[in-house]
């Protein structure tokens, strides 16, 4: 491959973040700009950003790679990340946006009234983004290394430095233009390969599968994977019920102006994603064809860097090729950026005293873990690990949020004992998995896909706890429930409760 | 019988003069917290949950239902459509604008639910 133009793609998408980044700063100046760009982003330009920051590596690379590698049940992925927001949409997007809550610890310190609660939703928000990020980094240095021959360490180092230096100088409105401008960067930079790759498979005469990958690849639940039915139950529940407790994505809803435009907001996230969850399909179904090489060496995930080079070739080639490294770079720094901004807030509000001071400490913080985990684990397909920050979310804020907005009677006891139970079960699953894993036989596949177990008993422990303790209900449940459900154009007392200004 | 002819009515004028009772306004209710005020509010979250859970059960049977049938019915995967095997078509096609679609009913749904509560709370 031409080192030199691959180089210069990375190159061209790192000053792009970094020079809208340095444009954001001019025009965030005070502490509440900084965090939530003052709220005047429009829908479209607030769904874009929200695509743009969720369509991390795993997406862009990872879901083609697993399609390589696994086949059909593998679809089940683009899907429930997608599916997630409808679930998202009917469930929590109107009410939480209506919370006034900024973080999720905020939501659970609106709602319960409890600073146990608080804390323990903190930890959980870190848990989550470090394992968010870990992947990415990873990711990073393999498509580094891969277009340009450079050391793993080095992509990994690149992104978490562009992130940090982005995320110190922008701010949140910077950070929302960068998002946006991510997610048409990314659907351009994979739409336009799949038009010539599509042409040059014509041309090649359109090869089919071979009869073997037809009658198993390509069929759903007909590989030869262990427990590929619990497992494919268990991944639908972990993506449709996780994206509601990723972390980066709340905050997004914070910049909507009030419930009605955080739905809309929704709507339009769903058509986005949709019209990109297309894609990756189409990437792993051509890879199967003509790099099933890259399975043998373990790489699958470089599926979609490959195929440009190898179907088309020649200047074309080498072009189609910068065009996804530059995507892939755009989906490193937009999810990076945003779980670090995530991840920062949660650790310069409750651990650090606040402030935009403590923020920038936190900002450094929060990259360096993930990126020390990254050098020091091991390597694992992009999309598994990302799938297993789902789980944790799906077993841990799921419930906390779907039954703080509708049910009455849950109290911080029953909250907290859920989030133990569920979350703490799942990140526990998570570590066997990444530190001791593969484990065969059905205690592996319980452990790999743990949603199905965990979320099921989150929920049960939070609404067994909260019936036991009945006097601990919050006193003032019902004005909050006044304020989650009613319009904003009604005049109601909506309480006074408001999210700790940094 | 003589059905088509007009039943008598007693006309009497409205008592204008007489005084009415305060404006009471009903997001008063709500603010006090009073027992009306919480049937209001019932009254909305009922609606809105009923509808959230409506989505999500036709979503769960759905999606839920898929490996379901994958399973039980081989036939279903054997079909080909322009030699795409029908659950790529699903999964990798039309699901997608299935889920948009959902999604634009339910904030149609939900917001009228809202004006209708906003009406009930003004009308009094």
């Amino acid at each position: 491959m031409n080192a030199a133009l691959q180089m210069g793609a990375v190159v061209a998408v790192v000053s792009a973040t970094l020079l809208i980044g340095v444009f954001g700063l001019r025009v965030s100046r005070t502490t509440s700009d900084f965090y939530v760009a003052s709220r005047t982003v429009s829908p479209l330009w607030n769904a874009s950003a929200i695509g743009g920051e969720y369509l991390s590596a795993a997406s862009f690379l990872g879901i083609a790679g697993l399609i390589l590698a696994y086949g059909a049940d593998m679809l089940w992925l683009p899907v429930g990340w997608t599916g997630g927001y409808l679930v998202l949409l009917v469930l929590i997007s109107a009410p939480l946006r209506r919370s006034g809550a900024y973080t999720l610890p905020d939501f659970a310190e609106a709602r319960l009234e409890s600073m146990v609660v608080r804390r323990a939703a903190g930890v959980l928000v870190v848990l989550i983004g470090w394992l968010y990020l870990m992947p990415q980094f990873q990711s990073a240095g393999l498509v580094l290394r891969t277009v340009t021959g450079a050391p793993v360490w080095a992509g990994s180092l690149l992104v978490a430095f562009v992130v940090v230096v982005n995320v110190l100088s922008g701010g949140m409105r910077s950070i929302t233009f960068v998002q946006a401008f991510q997610y048409w960067l990314k659907l351009t930079a994979l739409a336009a390969p799949v038009i010539f790759l599509l042409i040059a498979w014509r041309r090649d005469g359109a090869p089919g599968l071979t009869a073997q990958d037809l009658s198993t690849w390509a069929m759903p639940l007909a590989g030869d994977r262990d427990y590929d039915i619990y497992s494919t139950y268990s991944l639908i529940l972990a993506t449709f019920l996780g994206t509601m407790g990723l972390p980066h994505v709340l905050v997004r809803f914070y910049t909507n102006p009030d419930g009605r435009a955080a739905r809309r907001t929704t709507l339009v996230v769903l058509a986005l994603l949709g019209s990109f969850y297309l894609l990756p399909a189409i990437y792993g179904a051509l890879g199967r064809i003509y790099a099933t090489d890259l399975l043998a060496e373990g790489r699958s995930d470089a599926v979609v860097l490959t195929l440009p080079g190898r179907l088309l070739g020649g200047t074309l080639g080498e072009l189609l090729t910068a065009l996804v490294t530059a995507g892939a770079f755009a989906a490193f720094l937009s999810t990076c950026s945003g779980l670090t901004v995530s991840v920062a807030g949660v650790i310069g509000q409750d651990l650090l005293q606040g402030g935009v001071r403590s923020f920038r400490v936190a900002a450094v913080l929060a990259v360096l873990m993930p990126l020390g985990l990254a050098l020091a684990a091991r390597a694992l397909p992009v999309a598994d690990v990302v799938g297993l920050a789902f789980a944790v979310a799906a077993s841990s804020f799921c419930p906390l949020l779907v039954l703080g907005i509708w049910w009455r009677r849950l109290t911080d006891a029953g909250a907290m004992a859920g989030l133990v139970s569920g979350g703490g079960l799942a990140s526990l699953a998570v570590i066997a998995t990444i530190v001791g894993g593969p484990h065969d036989g059905l205690l592996g596949a319980l452990l790999a896909q743990p949603a199905a177990w965990s979320v099921p008993i989150a929920f049960v422990v939070m609404i067994v706890v909260s019936l036991l303790t009945p006097h601990r209900v919050p006193s003032g449940v019902a004005r909050i429930m006044v304020r989650l459900h009613t319009p904003e154009n009604l005049d109601v007392d909506r309480g006074d409760w408001r999210p700790r200004r940094t | 019988m003589k059905a088509d002819r007009p039943r008598r009515v007693v006309v009497t004028s409205p008592r204008t003069s007489a005084a009415r009772p305060p404006r009471y306004p009903a997001t008063r209710e709500i603010d006090e917290q009073t027992g009306l005020g919480e049937v209001y509010m019932r009254s909305l979250v009922r609606a809105q949950l009923r509808l959230a859970l409506f989505v999500c059960t036709v979503l769960g049977c759905v999606v839920l239902g898929l490996p379901l049938i994958f399973v039980l019915l081989p036939g279903f995967s054997q079909v080909a459509v322009l030699g795409v095997p029908l659950p790529w078509v699903v999964l990798a096609g039309l699901i997608y604008p299935a889920f948009v679609g959902g999604a634009v009913l339910y904030v149609r749904q939900a917001e009228r639910n809202e004006a209708r509560f906003a009406e009930l709370l003004e009308r009094e």
